[in-house]
């Protein structure tokens, strides 16, 4: 039995993998055309390195993200606890306009985004697509902070206030400290879901393409060999970071238990 | 300053750049020419448009089960004791999330193409080329490899935080491994299921790119009618009422989705 | 309420322009593929002009785009008929000849004076061709003369049809006999049928733009409906292919230089548009993207380099081939009967 579900494991992880491996491997070709093996090269990242295009938008993509994910820590860190502190009807407002983004599909979001652009005359480059990140990357901020705050001694606080420290003082020597966990966990979640943006850009910046946008157009014309090792890199940082994290939180959890 | 006044530059942004083009969006379909009107939702009740409405929910409805059924598996093997090192594979289910998902979709052209791994592969071994890509099957497949992890993942969670005693109960009262699968585990991960089926339901239903880069325009999906009207018939009107349609659709599959899930213990996007 | 409204919103979302606001600049709305990328580098260098290159795919996604947004671009790209349309909009300035001398000079005479712009007063023309079939020697039993053979059961998942209403459905009512401009229901619905059965018969591969010229250089179909230009491109990466414009007849377009209303960046528009009709650089961007040019000092510089090339049907039409083909004009409203019979065959199964 445990060697069928080992078997059944390996087989979803081969069907995960497989399209990965065969761009890594493609990146390795000389040849231009994926039809032919030319032999073993590290041409293309090399060429990667000087492919304007891909560079700029990777640029766009990482600067957006993290831009995004700073805003939207700040306006959604300061929002949960905000929310917190509001009575039942005020609350429940707030909260269904925080759910309303997760709800709306992608498409629908960035599709109306697209016309409060239009209709307001905003040319749509690098700027809109940044305040549409902002948008929709701030509920998961409040969505991972808030139940932080729900498990928080609510007395500390009033406390705070009542020793005459100042409201932001409290908020920064007070609260922040307790919610961290919450904070770290929306802003990774933002952070991710930037990166992996394609439909809301897509439909809010015709004058800065992310990578996303980049790789749509590309595969609508003809994708250059470099794309794979764009795709091998990125593959590696990620496997990197993710395997560093873990490791990091499996070694705290053991910690943790002694 | 009142603490509660910490969220009102949150609700002013919010105001702006979520209610606002939602009260357009609504604006636009109850309207044609800026006069009142319901015929933009009286047009969507033509036979093609209910059609490709259909096609894209059956569509929709067969990736999620597909998920399920790969992926439930996986999940409860994951969740299981029999591997000591399953953080570690629930990572690698991880890693595959985080790459691009337009990269991971062009994968997929790579390997589909009349030129691609497979069709080589197929021709060496003396089957010859098939048609693999801009096929339904095709489609399909980019749509269960993007979403799988999202069936996987909530599933996972809620099954390795259920009480693993529970089972152990079961079978020290002598339920067998399908017993107690039928009459423990399964209602357990009903939280699960239900947010795993929202969460592939969901994208599923409105892509517009998978349909399109391994469709090669051969399909319509719902998601591409609305975009085709934003962007190249230039109907906001229709359009607008389509994306509605959409919410409306969204909104009551999740209610009913609910209605599984009575404590509403479904985990939302816990992935990290 | 509406307006203020849109003043709140417009100066709330100032910012997002701000970046906009810093340098010289001209902002380029162009085909895909439909340039030489060393040439915007020369206009650049040349002018200290940043060009803000914007692509679209068809002249369909472009016109929403403008139509929406017509001051967010300063030079676009468009085709006759859209033109015509642009112009009876009225979406687009005037030129100021004074400062495009390149165009006066060098543009060829027929092309001064067209059904859609008459007096060349809003459009420079950029390239010209027709649409036709590029199909692969080794992979069709006899060569292709008529658009029926894009209907032809033996290429039954072996043709590449265009993603492009106007272009696609214009060929099949051509085949049919009728005009390409037609407004009449039945000759409509008949071309409507027709490609539903292609589909339906499972000859189609894909719809699709850009990505054919690419695959037809792989060997991935039978035949494609291209673009002359696109078809020139292919032809020079393999010889197995070939290129007809049908005895049915076909499309002969132009597509022009124009300027959108409002452009916010008009003077650096007209050098911009000066400079692609400056013999050299027409010259450059031909040699990219393979389509006729309408420049005679372009014409002349390929006469002395590669005088064999104007003699190529495929890049350079001949009259005779021209006189098969007719343009596209502005059908108005109409455009929605179109839109309507292509997302019936795109739906179909």
């Amino acid at each position: 039995m445990k060697t069928f579900k080992k078997l059944y494991l390996a087989a979803v992880l081969i069907f995960l993998y497989a399209p990965i491996a065969v761009l890594i491997v493609y990146s390795f070709n000389a040849s231009e055309t994926r039809a032919v093996w030319g032999g073993f090269s590290l041409k293309w990242y090399g060429e990667l390195l000087h492919d304007e295009s891909i560079l700029q938008a990777l640029y766009v993509t990482v600067s957006v993200a993290a831009l995004a994910t700073l805003a939207a820590t700040v306006l959604g860190t300061l929002a949960a606890v905000g929310i917190h502190s509001m009575k039942a009807g005020m609350r429940a407002v707030f909260m269904n306009i925080t759910n309303l983004p997760m709800l709306m599909p992608d498409i629908v979001t960035g599709i109306s985004l697209m016309i409060l652009f239009l209709f307001a005359r905003v040319p749509r480059g690098y700027g809109t697509m940044l305040m549409a990140h902002i948008t929709f990357d701030t509920p998961y901020v409040i969505f991972s902070v808030l139940p932080r705050l729900k498990r928080m001694d609510k007395n500390l606080y009033e406390a705070a206030l009542d020793l005459g420290c100042p409201p932001a003082q409290a908020l920064k020597k007070v609260i922040l400290p307790q919610i961290m966990p919450g904070v770290v966990t929306g802003a990774l979640l933002s952070f991710t879901m930037s990166l992996d943006d394609f439909a809301i850009s897509y439909f809010t910046s015709v004058r800065t393409q992310n990578l996303s946008m980049l790789i749509y157009s590309m595969t609508r014309r003809k994708v250059p060999p470099t794309i794979n090792a764009l795709s091998t890199v990125m593959f590696l940082t990620v496997l990197a970071l993710l395997l560093l994290i873990t490791g990091r939180s499996n070694k705290a959890d053991k910690a943790a238990t002694k | 300053m009142k603490r509660s006044s910490f969220a009102f530059p949150y609700g002013l942004w919010m105001l702006m750049f979520t209610v606002v083009p939602i009260f357009l969006i609504f604006y636009y379909a109850f309207t044609f020419m800026g006069e009142f009107t319901l015929e933009n939702f009286q047009m969507f009740l033509e036979p093609e448009f209910l059609g490709i409405l259909g096609h894209s929910l059956y569509l929709a409805a067969l990736c999620t089960a597909l998920c399920l059924l790969v992926g439930y598996p996986a999940a409860l093997f994951l969740a299981g004791r029999d591997f000591k090192r399953s953080h570690i594979i629930v990572v690698l289910f991880v890693i595959p999330m985080w790459m691009n998902f337009l990269l991971r979709t062009y994968a997929w052209m790579t390997l589909l193409e009349d030129t691609g791994i497979i069709n080589r592969f197929l021709e060496w071994i003396g089957i010859g080329r098939k048609k693999l890509m801009y096929t339904e099957s095709a489609v399909l497949m980019g749509m269960v490899y993007n979403f799988l992890p999202f069936m996987v993942f909530p599933v996972y969670s809620v099954l390795a935080k259920s009480d693993y005693r529970l089972i152990e109960a079961a079978n020290d009262l002598g339920a067998n491994g399908a017993v107690t699968f039928w009459r423990v585990t399964l209602p357990l991960s009903v939280p699960g299921i239900v947010s795993g089926v929202t969460m592939v339901f969901m994208p599923a239903v409105t892509t517009f790119v998978i349909p399109r880069l391994l469709g090669g325009g051969t399909f319509m999906m719902f998601g591409d009618l609305i975009e085709n009207q934003f962007l190249t018939v230039g109907d906001w009107n229709f359009g607008s009422a389509l994306s509605l349609i959409m919410m409306a659709l969204i909104l009551v599959s999740i209610g009913i989705l609910n209605r599984f899930d009575p404590d509403g213990q479904a985990e939302g996007s816990g992935v990290l | 309420m509406k307006k203020i409204l849109a003043a709140a919103l417009a100066l709330a979302l100032a910012l997002a322009a701000l970046p906009a606001l810093a340098a010289e600049e001209v902002n380029v709305f162009n085909w895909e593929d439909y340039i030489c990328d060393d040439a915007i580098k020369l206009f650049e260098e040349e002018t200290g002009i940043k060009v803000n290159y914007m692509r679209f795919t068809t002249n369909e996604d472009m016109l929403v785009q403008v139509e929406n947004d017509p001051a967010n671009y300063d030079v676009i790209f468009p085709s006759d008929y859209i033109i015509e349309r642009l112009i009876s909009k009225d979406l687009l300035e005037e030129l100021d000849y004074s400062q495009l001398p390149n165009a006066t000079e060098n543009t060829l005479d027929w092309l001064k004076s067209t059904d859609y712009d008459p007096t060349g007063a809003y459009s420079v023309p950029y390239m010209w061709g027709t649409v036709g079939i590029l199909y692969n020697k080794t992979m069709v039993s006899a060569p292709i003369t008529s658009w029926t053979s894009m209907w032809d059961e033996q290429y039954v998942d072996n043709v590449f049809m265009m993603d492009s209403i106007r272009d696609t459905l214009g060929v099949t009512l051509k085949m049919l006999g009728y005009s390409m401009n037609t407004r009449d229901k039945d000759a409509l619905n008949e071309a409507k049928e027709k490609l539903i059965e292609q589909k339906k018969a499972g000859i189609v591969k894909a719809y699709q733009v850009d990505e054919t010229k690419d695959k037809m250089i792989a060997g991935e179909a039978a035949m494609g409906l291209m673009w002359s230009g696109d078809a020139a491109y292919a032809m020079s990466y393999s010889d197995d292919l070939a290129y007809v414009v049908p005895e049915e007849g076909s499309n002969v377009w132009v597509d022009g230089l124009c300027v959108p209303k409002g452009a916010k960046n008009y003077d650096n528009a007209m050098k911009f548009i000066n400079f692609l009709c400056r013999p050299d650089v027409a010259k450059m961007n031909f040699d990219e993207i393979y389509y006729c040019t309408p420049n005679k000092g372009a014409i002349e510089l390929i006469g002395a380099e590669e005088p064999e090339l104007l003699e190529d049907e495929t890049l350079f039409p001949t009259d005779e081939t021209v006189a098969r083909c007719e343009f596209f004009h502005d059908i108005s409203q109409d455009i929605q009967i179109y839109n309507r019979i292509w997302l019936a065959v795109k739906s179909a199964r």
